[in-house]
């Protein structure tokens, strides 16, 4: 590969992605965004419906952390692709279905560790407090723990959405669709245009959820409005958020 | 044809293990290097880095914003992207993964040494500590702690993340995952891959949790 073979991958990918047809046609990027988002949304509202409860239940009465603490790390540890590649060998057999349950068992812990973290953490005062005023145990879930809990597990349904979005595109490698195909497709033919186009989609996707997500959960989060770009003046400790899967996808 | 659709395909096969041990070990191997290789860049780029956004706020916020990004790009893109510079080779691999584990340690660098009280500062350069001194006696000490958290993440989330280099061709035991996917379906293959890199990234976990209690005895002598 010559030293002009970035600059010509560049040119290729614009072009590819100014050309309509690559986007309307059977099997084109509208079509590839299309079921990434569906696989991608799916698996995500699973996880919620699977983790959130099982968070509530376990934050709430402050049991299992043990359990909540190695499902996370043993979760960082699994390759995406592994696990991926497992369902889809399975006898579920490859395609939007074996992805759509893979994604789903990766949305779980980042989702159930913040939902945990976020329920645990509300003040036993408060909950004290709620009861005293007469409140029934759903009431108190529902009307002082889950305002309290939601930045939490927004910050856990944020990390697994950007972390499927992400992951989806590797389903192309073994034979899945969404817009790693794009990519996929372009190693096959050796078009640098098309992999740096693919590739470009799948990057400006990842970042456009990540933002819709931070605005939504902005939006539900009650009290105090923090932006959450600011950094380093006013939140001196901008470390890693210490519950969120911390890894890149 | 239907010889073949009765054919076993166990999910564990301990003969395929010794058959190929040598394979496995070679792809064992590149997926060593290119972890180790990626972290340790990742860090000699981090702790500058970390430093500099901590003489300087103007630096911290655009430092953690950009490593935001970088984070969040997806790693098949990221390989992609990396791609048209350096080809098939490892080290297309390893240039995106080194950036992924240089996001991570400049995080956890940052945080480490933002945890140092001013207090502390204060006394030594009270007591007459320059400012390598303070840095190589007081600071990284007391980040220490943090500086290794960081390091164990980035090692078992590099050791995940380096299958994905199959892109490429350079996988390590990834490429025992998608091989044995391209081999009709070959699950023994698949799951010797996938359990492989667990159980890497585990002994990684160990060693390094080890490498920080021995580097940090003071902490052990406290609890």
């Amino acid at each position: 590969m010559g030293p002009g073979a970035d600059v010509n991958g560049l040119g290729d990918a614009v072009v590819y992605l100014n050309d309509p047809f690559n986007w309307t046609r059977p099997n084109g990027i509208l079509e590839l965004l299309g079921e990434h988002l569906r696989i991608s949304v799916i698996a995500v509202l699973a996880g919620i419906v699977v983790a959130v409860p099982v968070g509530i239940a376990l934050g709430s009465a402050g049991r299992g952390r043990g359990a909540v603490v190695v499902l996370s790390n043993v979760s960082r540890a699994v390759p995406t692709l592994a696990l991926l590649t497992l369902f889809a060998v399975s006898p579920i057999g490859f395609g939007a279905t074996a992805t759509t349950i893979a994604l789903a068992v990766f949305a779980v812990p980042p989702i159930l560790t913040n939902t945990y973290v976020g329920f645990r953490g509300v003040d036993a005062d408060v909950r004290e407090a709620a009861r005293g005023m007469g409140m029934s145990r759903g009431q108190i879930v529902r009307r002082v723990e889950l305002p309290l809990a939601l930045p939490l597990v927004m910050t856990g349904v944020r990390t697994a959405a950007v972390q499927v979005v992400a992951t989806a595109s590797l389903a192309a490698l073994v034979a899945g669709g969404g817009l790693g195909r794009i990519v996929a497709l372009g190693f096959g033919q050796q078009d640098y245009g098309q992999i740096i186009a693919g590739a470009f989609l799948i990057a400006v996707l990842a970042l456009l959820t990540e933002l819709l997500l931070v605005l939504l959960s902005r939006a539900v989060t009650p009290g105090r409005r923090t932006s959450p770009f600011s950094s380093g003046r006013r939140h001196p400790a901008a470390g890693p958020e210490p519950t969120a899967a911390g890894m890149p996808l | 044809m239907l010889a073949l659709d009765e054919a076993p395909n166990p999910w564990f096969d301990g003969g395929y293990v010794t058959d190929n041990w040598d394979t496995i070990m070679g792809y064992l191997g590149e997926h060593v290097r290119l972890t180790v290789g990626a972290v340790l860049i990742g860090a000699a780029i981090a702790l500058p880095l970390a430093v500099v956004a901590r003489r300087s706020r103007f630096l911290a916020g655009p430092v953690l914003a950009l490593s935001t990004i970088v984070y969040t790009i997806p790693s098949l893109a990221m390989f992609a992207f990396v791609f048209p510079f350096t080809g098939l080779s490892a080290e297309t691999v390893l240039i995106g993964l080194a950036a992924y584990s240089l996001v991570i340690l400049v995080r956890n660098f940052l945080t480490g040494l933002q945890g140092v009280p001013d207090d502390v500062r204060e006394a030594a350069r009270g007591m007459g500590y320059g400012p390598l001194g303070l840095f190589w006696r007081i600071e990284l000490p007391l980040a220490l702690p943090a500086f290794m958290a960081g390091l164990r993440i980035a090692t078992v989330s590099t050791v995940a993340l380096t299958t994905v280099g199959v892109l490429v061709g350079h996988g390590g035991l990834g490429q025992l995952i998608t091989g044995g996917f391209n081999a009709n379906f070959y699950r023994a293959e698949i799951v010797t891959g996938a359990v492989g890199c667990v159980l890497l990234a585990l002994v990684a976990d160990v060693l390094l949790a080890g490498v920080e209690r021995l580097v940090t005895p003071w902490a052990r002598a406290r609890t």
